[in-house]
């Protein structure tokens, strides 16, 4: 993880485009300027930080799901809950799970494991849409690239949002 | 279109806290009942989960966004039930 640039997913360990799942595992560093004030002589990752990288997961397996032709924003959070600490040096796995792929949204459950024990789990909704820049596809395929996303077989789009698009927000 | 306001209207009213007896078929989902999108994401979800369909939410933002409908024609509660019953409609077809 590099924190400071909201890098939160590390690696790909195992994705299945036919039961929509993904599954991450994700290096908390030993050290960042974060852990200076949170906590002093008690590092603890945040908590929010546990919902990103959970919601960063999610939204790995959606861009995936679609192809990477439609970027995923996060919506809400819903059902969050943080078991157990998490300290630098851990390696967070994380599952995520597609519930339901609506028009323009997406509803998924994610969970991260240390060593086995559940830490965090939550259900995460996210806002598809087209790119609204070039240059952020591009990012974000670079980090496909960077993080080992299985990229050989296409997913089926049949259950997909198609790709034109409106703007939720603006309901 | 009674069943499916029926399904609707308690989707509605688990889902945002609203009491039953407030939800009408004339209600506009977010001019009356204060339903905002991100809440509607949550009531479409249900909504795609009750009847095995998926609301055509993007299409039907950039058509009210582009002026080209009213958000009447989708968020007034009986022209959603009816948007929903030619959903099921379809998928059936």
């Amino acid at each position: 993880m590099r924190l400071e640039y909201f890098q939160m997913v590390d690696k790909v360990l195992a994705l299945d485009l036919e039961a929509r799942t993904l599954r991450t595992a994700n290096t908390v560093p030993d050290k960042s300027p974060i852990f200076e004030g949170h906590f002093p002589g008690h590092p603890l990752l945040p908590g929010v930080l546990l919902f990103e990288i959970m919601a960063q997961s999610c939204g790995m397996l959606l861009l995936r799901l679609h192809n990477y032709d439609r970027m995923a924003f996060l919506a809400s959070v819903d059902k969050g809950k943080l078991r157990t600490f998490v300290v630098p040096g851990q390696v967070i796995e994380v599952f995520a799970e597609m519930v339901h792929d609506g028009s323009g949204y997406a509803r998924l459950k994610a969970e991260g494991r240390v060593e086995g024990k559940l830490v965090c789990n939550a259900e995460v909704t996210l806002k598809t849409m087209p790119f609204p820049a070039p240059e952020l596809r591009g990012y974000l395929l670079e980090t496909a690239e960077r993080i080992g996303m299985p990229m050989d077989a296409p997913a089926e789009l049949g259950s997909a949002a198609p790709a034109s698009a409106g703007n939720l927000t603006h309901v | 279109m009674s069943s499916t306001f029926e399904t609707v209207a308690n989707i509605i009213a688990e889902t945002c806290d609203i009491p039953r007896e407030n939800i009408t078929p004339e209600s506009h989902a977010i001019d009356d009942l204060g339903i905002d999108s991100l809440d509607f994401l949550d009531i479409a979800f249900a909504i795609d989960k009750a009847f095995g369909i998926k609301l055509p939410l993007e299409s039907w933002t950039q058509e009210v966004n582009e002026g080209k409908a009213t958000t009447e024609q989708y968020f007034v509660l009986k022209n959603l039930c009816a948007r929903i019953d030619e959903l099921i409609a379809a998928k059936s077809a």
